[in-house]
């Protein structure tokens, strides 16, 4: 009993801690959200950022803790300013869709530009507050865990007095209310966005270096689940709301402290992907809020700029196939076969994303999961069944089109960018269960030996005959991509695409076509990544990250949404750019992140232009 | 009997009665408006009508069935096409396709029960299905045509490319499409000029004249009285009056509510 008391005290105190600091990047957001109505995917990366400028000052430099803080809060700020001012102010006036893919992009190059600079290893960073505990009951407290609450008590504090008693906080909160009023009273709006970008990456900043002196370490990956897990806490307690976001932080933290308690640390990541789904789904405007309604939203939750796309000539397309057959005659290279291959089976990956998001209108950020459960399938089928290569991977596609719709499922009611973010939860969640159903995946340790891909018997294992197999299937989709689009099918997609209530107005039902939508899109990326797995031999739960998810619609973007040509060009060239580069390669999500953002600014319609 | 009947239908939103315990009913190949002033209640109406909102009381009954708890989809399977007021062609849309997702529900070859049929039916070259797109299309065309050379040139057009008034075109094209046993217009001329509004009372009147039923929402006074066999008059969510449009314009309820009450001169 004496120690079932103790653990609570102790999971309640690390619930708390984390929960502040969860409510730290959460109320970043919701300040964020509140005024520019925009989910800024670029903030973890602030966070992480925070974290290394504390490690720097005090680790590298030997300065003082509180000259620690002050140096993140210069840093941040300023970071949030460029942000804001680079990424995001071109492009209030489009869809949201575009400043958050924006904030994406950011995002990819902060995190690639830290691990070029600090490596990608962790660094370890010990807590540099006087030890101790202090004894309570039958638990005790840390000083760092109270110098995490009281920091996030008094900036909570702060901002409050700020936004009710300054005459910014008073034009923040108008422009928050009503943008164009805002201006037209004459409100700088402009300033207004720079001190919102600038204050909440500080806060943001300020939990990254408490986080890492909590858990006494910095690295650079260390952002990707930070946005999530902040968006969740703010989605938890109503999109935008202050006290909500800090009551959100605190509720998800001891929701994840109670959850590891019980069921293990592998499962933390899961409980917050599972609160955000069924938030989003259930309670789209927070737990504190009575009334069930939608999110403010935009019509379309896509990407479709109003240009004529390029045609590309049938002679030049079928010369394009011919060379592309051609090529492992004349180049014997291995490695350029590898690389290539890569482009194929990414390609068939952009053509999954193109198909749901430029065709029919939804927008996915979770085809990394897709693959992971084709790969999945067809790795267990082959090695635990014994099934035919052949046979597996098709059988892998359908049950990745089945699972990936059921799992996608719930958020069809959501428009706009709220699809892009359940579908991020779904990507995850797939790792997730990945990670913990050991018995079926193996865990972390993944699966080894899978066998070679094989076509009537013949083991595809010299880079051209893999080469030839996953052009084939390539082939195959855009053959299968291409009917589908042209057909009725294909016109009802972009007729949702571009206004779901005139669609069901004449008789379209919604849920059906977006049905068929994902699981056609889920079908092809399960292909990818189950073809994927057989040519490593090894897949575990990290082989499909969300990286690849980001990577496959920024390919659809540069070739143009919707496009199907397109979609492979975009997929070529950003697997061979890097290459064409030496020493990029091991830095190409810098490259990518650039493409990203740059595209949106200047060229949303992509390459060959939208379909 | 009627193919519209509504009775006692009532929309509550936050306390407010948009639409207060409005009942009438519409005949076949009838010609019915619904004037009132701004925020009177007539497109809460209309999305009752079509499920886009579902009432708080009263039955809407299309041919002696209940519309009241069908989706929208289902709604227009039973052969009722609608207009939007603000005007929601499909910009990305070509003119001619957009028409063509005006005929979704008369599709019976590519649009199986079964939804993975319904793949196949896109994948695979089948016979029904190409002769059935081909015939969808002339049909598609032939509406198009209706329009004279205002659509016809731009069949291959993006409707975002149209003029505002030939995107309204395309919204009536797209209507009819469906082969509608209902057609609803919500202000179908709203931001025309005289020419283009003397144009779309041509094609209405030729539409009347087929025999189609109609129910109209206008502001256009001089169009409705033109048009209309009834017109019921709407004002704060009630009707307050109903009748040939001779009646109705002379009804000083009509009047009060347009012109508004005459004030007592010696009041105070």
């Amino acid at each position: 009993m004496d120690q079932f008391l103790r653990t609570l005290f102790d999971q309640t105190v690390n619930g708390l801690v984390i929960g502040n600091i969860y409510a730290l990047i959460a109320v970043g957001l919701a300040i964020i959200f509140g005024v520019s109505n925009l989910i800024n995917f670029a903030h973890g990366s602030v966070y992480m950022i925070g974290a290394y400028v504390g490690w720097l000052c005090v680790m590298r430099w030997g300065l003082p803790l509180p000259a620690a803080f002050v140096a993140v809060t210069l840093v941040c700020g300023l970071l949030g300013i460029a942000i804001e001012r680079l990424g995001l102010r071109n492009l209030y006036s489009s869809n949201r869709i575009a400043p958050l893919l924006s904030t994406i992009g950011i995002s990819l190059m902060l995190d690639q530009l830290t691990q070029i600079l600090f490596s990608p290893n962790p660094q370890s960073f010990p807590n540099p507050l006087p030890g101790g505990r202090i004894p309570i009951g039958s638990g005790s407290i840390g000083s760092l865990d109270i110098l995490i609450a009281v920091t996030g008590v008094s900036i909570a504090a702060l901002l409050f007095l700020f936004l009710r008693y300054t005459k910014l906080g008073w034009a923040l909160r108008a422009t928050a209310q009503d943008r164009d009023a805002a201006q037209q009273m004459g409100v700088d709006v402009d300033a207004v966005n720079r001190t919102t970008f600038a204050l909440a990456s500080i806060l943001g900043g300020i939990a990254g270096l408490l986080v890492a002196m909590y858990f006494q370490r910095v690295y650079p990956t260390m952002s990707s689940q930070a946005v999530l897990k902040g968006f969740t806490a703010n989605l938890l307690g109503g999109l935008g709301n202050i006290p909500g976001a800090l009551a959100g932080g605190l509720v998800l933290g001891l929701i994840e402290s109670y959850g590891v308690a019980l069921f293990g640390s592998t499962y933390r990541n899961l409980f917050a992907f599972i609160i955000l789904l069924a938030v989003l789904v259930l309670r789209p405007n927070g737990l504190f809020n009575r009334q069930r309604q939608q999110p403010p939203e935009p019509l379309t939750g896509t990407f479709v700029a109003n240009r004529k796309p390029i045609r590309i000539p049938r002679w030049l397309l079928g010369a394009g196939i011919v060379v592309a057959i051609a090529l492992p005659l004349v180049v014997k290279d291995p490695y350029l076969l590898q690389v290539l291959t890569n482009a194929w089976l990414l390609g068939m990956v952009a053509l999954s994303v193109t198909l749901v998001t430029g065709t029919a209108g939804q927008t996915s950020l979770g085809q990394a999961g897709f693959m992971a459960i084709g790969a999945y399938a067809s790795a267990l089928l082959v090695l635990r069944l014994h099934w035919p290569f052949e046979i597996a991977l098709l059988t892998a596609a359908i049950i990745s089109g089945i699972l990936g719709t059921l799992l996608v499922l719930p958020a069809f009611r959501l428009r706009a960018h709220y699809v892009a973010i359940a579908t991020i939860a779904v990507g995850e969640i797939v790792n997730q269960i990945i990670l913990n159903w050991d018995s079926l995946t193996n865990g972390a340790l993944g699966l080894t030996n899978i066998p070679p891909p094989t076509f009537l018997g013949i083991q595809a294992i010299f880079p051209r005959e893999v080469y030839w197999y996953s052009l084939a299937l390539l082939l195959i989709v855009m053959l299968i991509q291409w009917r589908l689009v042209k057909s009725s099918l294909g016109r009802v997609w972009r007729a949702l695409r571009d206004d779901e209530v005139a669609a069901r107005s004449f008789g379209i039902n919604l849920n059906r076509y977006k049905i068929l939508a994902f699981a056609s899109s889920a079908f092809i990326a399960g292909l990818a990544g189950a073809f994927t797995a057989h040519m490593y031999t090894y897949i575990n739960n990290e082989t499909f990250t969300s990286s690849t998810s980001i990577l496959a619609i920024t390919m659809a973007i540069l070739g143009g949404m919707g496009n199907i040509v397109g979609a492979v060009l975009g997929a070529l060239v950003l697997t061979i750019l890097p290459e064409l580069f030496r020493g990029l390669v091991e830095y190409r999500y810098l490259l990518y992140g650039l493409v990203l953002v740059l595209m949106i600014r200047f060229r949303p319609q992509g390459i060959l232009g939208t379909e | 009997m009627a193919l519209l009947d509504i009775q006692n239908l009532s929309r509550k939103f936050d306390g407010v009665l948009a639409v207060d315990d409005v009942s009438f009913a519409v005949n076949p190949s009838e010609f019915v408006s619904v004037i009132g002033p701004n925020g009177a209640g007539k497109t809460t109406l209309f999305n009752l009508i079509t499920g886009v909102d579902q009432p708080t009381f009263g039955t809407i009954q299309f041919e002696n069935q209940s519309l009241v708890g069908l989706s929208p989809d289902q709604i227009a399977g039973r052969g009722i096409a609608r207009t939007f007021q603000h005007g929601r062609a499909f910009g990305n849309l070509s003119v001619l396709d957009n028409v063509l997702v005006g005929a979704h529900t008369r599709r019976k070859a590519s649009r199986p029960r079964n939804i993975v049929g319904e793949l196949f039916t896109a994948l695979l070259p089948l016979r029904a299905v190409q002769t059935e797109e081909i015939e969808l299309r002339r049909d598609a065309e032939a509406i198009i045509a209706q329009f004279g050379e205002r659509l016809t040139p731009r069949l291959h057009d993006p409707a975002s490319s149209l003029s505002y008034a030939n995107r309204r075109r395309v919204e009536l094209a797209r209507a009819l499409a469906l082969h509608p046993r209902l057609l609803l217009l919500d202000e179908p001329t709203a931001g025309m000029n005289l020419t283009e509004t003397a144009e779309m009372l041509d094609i209405i009147r030729h539409l009347k004249e087929q025999g189609l039923t109609i129910l109209l929402i206008e502001h256009k006074l001089s169009l409705v009285m033109q048009l209309s066999d009834r017109v019921i008059v709407m004002d704060n969510g009630q009707k307050i009056a109903e009748g040939t449009p001779e009646t109705v314009r002379n009804d000083p309820r009509v009047i009060e509510a347009y012109l508004g009450r005459k004030q007592p001169s010696n009041s105070l």
